[in-house]
Formats: structure tokens, C-alpha cells, sequence
């Protein structure tokens, strides 16, 4: 709905604002070169796509994120101690993080959700408790250790080395984690569940 | 970090995955093609979206809107350091994770993706997620009724994201 919204505003916008001023041929010109934008995108990354995704396929089925999830579980059960006393709900919480941090966007949300609902249970109402707030803000930062997407498009557009980017995404999600986290806990008393 | 070990991250990955793959008994390459079938659907999933947003963008900057938009975000964009070119990154970032990603590229692509402008709309997608999407998502499937401090927890990190990664891509290109 939120989209809907974003959507109608922007090309109601468009027209009043190109109608007022004069640009309205350049206007719907526009539209038209927005979707050939949409194509020639679609088009230049859609192959790097399909390689990292091979990758990641491949990550999957050679157990690397179980290994990640492993070697993460002494860590998280410090900032998760209520869910570190349920071995079902830590792992599916510690699967989410290994597979947010590996990219694995379509193995990271189905363990989220089952540590989401293991949480909610384990507190027996339907109010999010600090361990639950900690844990969708930490889903809603991007933790991703290659943000391959982004280093496609940036390939695609003729960039000298598309992973050079690597150490300033690395330090504003850790900015960025981190600050969302510290807020969580200190907001927490304020929100009372 | 030596710009010649970066350069190597994307072979050094792949052969990687694929070593530890074959030793991990995997058949790397069914697995590499069905995961790139799994790519070529993502693309699909992504197309509408982008075929709606960049049109709507497109037009927004046509008329002349978008620039009015930066000229007002200026001001407070500049106090914090961020380019007000990314101003509709920013606002789109949190509801539309296909919609940032077509003005990300947008951008990149203008101003060039090792530009001071492009490099920062890559490292703000790099670092921030779609929040709104991710709430809705978790606090729907789990069926919880207060949020409490998540949401504002959750916009604080994406702001000092874009915050971090304006001022590190000044800090290491600048």
C-alpha cells in the first residue's frame, strides 16, 4: 500500500509539476525512457545475477552457512540470553545471521520468521519483546559481507574494480548495525511491553 | 586495502565456492545452474517494479520535481555530509528495495560509478536494508501486535548507514 501511494504521488507530481512549468512533451518522453532504463538494467545485470546466485547455490549445499551458524552461536547467545536457553529458537537464529552475512537472502528470512515466532512463544504474548526488537533491526540493517548486486551494477556501469567498494560497505553496515542495536537497548525502557 | 586484492575478490570467490564445493562432495556445477536459474527468477521478480519506478522517476526528473525536491533536501543533506543528488535514494530506500536499486544505478550510471556521487549510492545500498518491507514481513508473520522501539531503533540505523557511508566514501576517495 505504502508503495501505491509513493507511486500515484510521483507521477501525479510529474504531470502537475512538467504541466506548470512547460515540460510536459519531456514528460512523457520520460516514461518511455524509464522503461527502456528498466530493460537495459535488467539486461546488463541480469547475467551477474544469475552467477552469484549460482555461487550462493553452491555455499548452500556445501554447508558453509551451518559452519558459519556454528562458529556464530557463542556470539549471539551473549546478546540473545533468553533464546540461548532454547537450542530450536538459536538455531534458527543463528541460521539467519550466517545467511544474511553470506547474502543468502531466501535462506535468511524462513529462519528469521521460525526465530521470530519461537521468541513470541517462548514470552506467551503478542508484544515484541527487546530480544525480538534486537532481532528485526539487526534483519532491517544489511549485514552482508559482498553485496554483489551492488558490485554488479557498478561492474555494468564500467567501474575499474566493482568490489573496490568492499572496505566503505563494511564499515557503514557496521556503523549502521551497531547504532541500531545500541539505540534498541537503550530505547527499550522506554517502550514498556 | 590494496586495490589489486579487491579486484581479485570476485575469481577469488568463485573458485573458492567451487573448491570447497568439490571437496564438500557438492555437484558444483548443477548447483552453480540452479542457482542461476534462481538469479534469472530474481530478475524476473525485480522487472515490474523496475519497469514502474524508473518510469515514475524518469518523468519526476523530467519535470523538473526531482530537482526541486534536491534543492530543498540540500540544506540538511550538506549539514551531514551526503550528497543531495541521493536525496530520492534516501526516501525511496526504506519502502522499495527494486526501486533503490533502479535510482541507485541511475545514479551510478550518471555520474559515474567511480564518482564521489556514485560510489556513495553504492555504498548506501551496500549498508542499509529495506526496512519498512522487513518489519512488515516479521511483525506480520509473527503476529505481533506492539512493535514497541523497533521501528525507530530500525530508522536510526539506516540513517546513520547513509550518514557512515557518505562520510567513509569522502574519507577514502574524497
Amino acid at each position: 500500500m505504502a508503495m501505491t501511494a509513493i507511486w500515484v504521488a510521483m507521477v501525479a507530481v510529474s504531470l502537475i509539476w512538467g504541466a506548470a512549468t512547460g515540460r510536459g512533451a519531456a514528460v512523457s518522453n520520460a516514461a518511455m525512457e524509464g522503461c527502456s532504463a528498466a530493460v537495459n538494467l535488467c539486461i546488463s545485470i541480469g547475467g551477474m545475477i544469475c552467477l552469484w546466485s549460482g555461487v550462493m547455490e553452491v555455499m548452500k549445499r556445501s554447508g558453509l552457512s551451518g559452519g558459519l551458524s556454528r562458529l556464530l552461536r557463542p556470539v549471539l547467545g551473549k546478546l540473545y540470553p533468553t533464546a540461548a536457553r532454547h537450542s530450536e529458537v538459536m538455531d534458527a537464529l543463528s541460521a539467519n545471521v550466517s545467511a544474511n552475512l553470506l547474502g543468502l537472502g531466501n535462506a535468511a528470512t524462513p529462519a528469521g520468521l521460525k526465530a521470530a515466532t519461537g521468541m513470541l512463544r517462548l514470552s506467551g504474548g503478542n508484544t515484541a519483546t527487546d530480544e525480538l526488537c534486537l532481532l528485526v533491526v539487526m534483519n532491517t540493517a544489511s549485514i552482508q559481507l559482498l553485496p554483489t548486486t551492488i558490485a554488479t551494477v557498478r561492474a555494468a556501469a564500467g567501474a575499474a574494480v566493482p568490489f573496490d567498494i568492499l572496505p566503505a560497505v563494511w564499515i557503514s553496515s557496521a556503523a549502521s548495525v551497531a547504532s541500531g542495536m545500541i539505540c534498541a537497548k537503550l530505547l527499550s525502557r522506554f517502550f514498556k511491553p | 586495502m590494496s586495490s589489486t586484492i579487491l579486484a581479485l575478490v570476485a575469481p577469488l570467490i568463485i573458485s573458492s565456492v567451487a573448491l570447497f564445493g568439490l571437496l564438500k562432495n557438492v555437484d558444483v556445477f548443477s548447483a552453480m545452474t540452479e542457482g542461476a536459474a534462481d538469479g534469472l527468477r530474481t530478475v524476473v521478480r525485480i522487472f515490474p517494479a523496475l519497469v514502474a519506478l524508473l518510469s515514475a522517476v524518469y518523468m519526476l526528473r523530467a519535470s523538473g520535481a526531482l530537482d526541486a525536491l534536491t534543492r530543498l533536501c540540500t540544506p540538511l543533506l550538506s549539514l551531514f555530509g551526503i550528497p543531495p543528488e541521493t536525496a530520492p535514494l534516501i526516501f525511496l530506500r526504506p519502502v522499495s528495495g527494486s526501486g533503490t536499486l533502479g535510482i541507485g544505478s541511475e545514479l551510478i550510471n550518471k555520474y559515474g560509478p567511480d564518482s564521489l556521487i556514485g560510489r556513495t549510492a553504492a555504498v548506501m545500498l551496500g549498508s542499509t536494508e529495506t526496512t519498512f518491507y522487513v518489519i512488515a514481513v516479521y511483525f506480520g508473520a509473527a503476529g505481533i501486535r506492539k512493535s514497541r522501539h523497533a521501528i525507530p531503533a530500525a530508522l536510526v540505523a539506516d540513517i546513520v548507514g547513509f550518514v557512515a557511508a557518505a562520510a567513509t566514501v569522502r574519507w577514502l576517495w574524497g
